[in-house]
């Protein structure tokens, strides 16, 4: 029962072409059998895809990107996880103010955050090593995991644990038993919506990733400063596809209505 | 103090230490220290020179060649923030009145965006703004242009490669605002004898705003801080904020000028984003309620 009108439904499949335009095109320029920029009309190809494959500084960048969001994402995961249980359930002093100083990386520009942290990695002597990227794509996710542990640990219902402790469980048991199996969907949700933050970063990683630790996305954006071609059209479906894969995980485990707009469910 | 309560304190100090720890500890110090380079000098020859002055801050504020720059991100910022509104709030309003499945289907073909990577998506709109691109095509089609129209390296095109990567922010944030509003409000001034503008103008409105004007706090604030899309889009011949910090940070390698960009851009957004959100909170008080 779509009670739009048909100028409102125009305006609708307007926004959508150019919502899509862009990424459509990509992708369909990836599978060209031309050796130029073009669009696959005489037959597809995937000769670039190979090509890609065959490129070694590409494999290198995929992978470093690959580790680098894994294990970004699981420190910032566990650190925000307990965090978001002391938030939600203890009323303490300074509680608003260690929030708004724990959400501060999304308001703070990420060109500054790289600036700040290239600064502070060649004052410690640690710029350009595997650990000062992870510790910055730890505090840049954190908000994002932080977030998605707040909103499992509020629903929490206190009357389970209560039961529990009545029952004569320890703490560490009905942490064990009864909070970490209740809020484990959301935790797994952070995880990844953290994970892909991490995977796609680019601004801030420009200062901070070295030529031995360069991830993917800026290895995408220093090869398109220079030419623009199919091969770089092949990397970008192939992240394409991979992000629409965790999209659908996402949606499955947690609905992503729920996680973007916070409504639904 | 009781003994449940310095229980319960020990208990959240155990919980949150690591992430204070981290936070202080790579976080709060990086920027501070940012603050603090930004008042050194600096010397072509001998570099970093750690005497404290005004005098980074004093060069970009006389300097013209900045003054354009932050008025061009302005400028973009304001023009990318204005697009968004007039497209992303028809967009939420319609989807909000489309029926299941197909409102959850377009909901995520509008979420997908957002995860995908803002390289690959300005990708797309290099390809598509260039001179042999498919608006020059089209433009030459229309009978609106007879040479081949290139958008790349022009505001214009930054412009619109912007808009494809925040709007929907916009969306989802005027979607979450009117999925709040009870759907039986408009039922009952139709019943009334409104029109449907006055029911548009006197209850959907009113309630969107609120969604609106966080949704343009959030678009401003990522458009003026935007890196990637300006590069690729604009590139060295159309620089913003963001992509002249860069240059003075890894081509000129002057540190204290581009840490004092970085501070001014920083307080710029620090100011929007807390001055709009009280302003917001303030207004609409009881929608938040």
């Amino acid at each position: 029962m779509s009670r739009n009108g048909p100028l409102m439904l125009a305006f609708h499949t307007l926004f959508m072409a150019f919502l899509l335009a862009p990424i459509v095109l990509v992708c369909l320029v990836a599978f060209t059998p031309e050796g130029y920029l073009s669009l696959p009309t005489a037959g597809i190809s995937l000769r670039w895809f190979k090509a890609v494959l065959a490129y070694p500084e590409f494999v290198n960048a995929f992978i470093t990107s690959l580790w680098l969001a894994a294990i970004s994402s699981t420190i910032a995961v566990t650190t925000a996880t307990a965090a978001a249980i002391a938030i939600a359930r203890y009323r303490f002093p300074g509680r608003d103010a260690i929030t708004a100083l724990f959400m501060s990386p999304l308001v703070v520009p990420h060109v500054v955050l790289g600036i700040a942290f290239l600064r502070f990695f060649s004052a410690v002597g640690v710029a350009g090593t595997a650990t000062g990227l992870v510790l910055s794509h730890v505090i840049l996710i954190f908000p994002f995991a932080l977030r998605l542990g707040l909103a499992s640990a509020t629903g929490l219902e206190r009357a389970l644990e209560h039961a529990a402790q009545s029952l004569g469980a320890t703490r560490a048991r009905v942490l064990q038993r009864i909070v970490l199996p209740l809020i484990v969907p959301g935790i797994a949700s952070g995880w990844m919506l953290s994970m892909i933050q991490s995977f796609d970063e680019v601004t801030m990683t420009v200062f901070v990733a070295s030529p031995t630790t360069t991830t993917l996305p800026v290895w995408m954006f220093n090869y398109i400063q220079f030419n623009i071609d199919p091969l770089i059209c092949a990397v970008s479906t192939l992240l394409i596809v991979f992000t629409i894969v965790v999209m659908i995980v996402l949606e499955w485990l947690y609905g992503l209505e729920r996680l973007f707009a916070g409504t639904g469910q | 103090m009781t003994k449940v309560q310095s229980e319960e304190r020990r208990s959240a100090a155990l919980l949150l230490g690591p992430a204070v720890l981290l936070f202080i500890g790579i976080g709060v110090a990086p920027l501070l220290m940012t603050i603090l380079l930004s008042f050194n000098g600096w010397h072509a020859t001998t570099g970093i020179d750690p005497s404290i002055s005004f005098r980074n801050y004093a060069d970009i504020l006389s300097d013209g060649y900045f003054a354009q720059i932050f008025l061009r991100t302005l400028w973009i910022a304001t023009a990318t923030t204005v697009i968004c509104i007039l497209i992303g709030a028809p967009e939420a309003y319609v989807l909000r009145r489309m029926s299941q499945p197909w409102r959850s289907i377009f909901l995520m073909v509008i979420i997908t965006p957002l995860l995908i990577s803002v390289i690959a998506r300005t990708l797309g709109w290099a390809m598509l703004l260039n001179g042999n691109g498919l608006v020059s095509t089209a433009l030459q089609g229309a009978g609106l242009s007879s040479r081949p129209v290139s958008l790349m390296f022009t505001q214009t095109g930054v412009i619109i490669a912007l808009v494809h990567v925040l709007v929907p922010f916009m969306v989802l944030s005027v979607w979450s605002a009117l999925s709040r509003m009870d759907r039986s409000a408009e039922g009952a001034a139709l019943s009334l004898g409104a029109s449907q503008f006055t029911v548009f103008r006197r209850i959907v409105l009113p309630q969107a705003l609120p969604g609106i004007l966080s949704g343009a706090v959030i678009v401003f604030t990522l458009a003026a801080s935007a890196f990637a899309t300006p590069a690729i889009i604009g590139g060295r011949r159309l620089k913003v904020v963001a992509t002249e910090a860069y240059d003075e940070f890894l081509h000129s390698l002057n540190w204290p000028l581009g840490a004092a960009i970085a501070v001014l851009l920083l307080i710029g957004i620090v100011t929007v984003v807390v001055g709009c959100n009280r302003w917001i909170e303030r207004r609409y008080a009881t929608v938040f309620q």
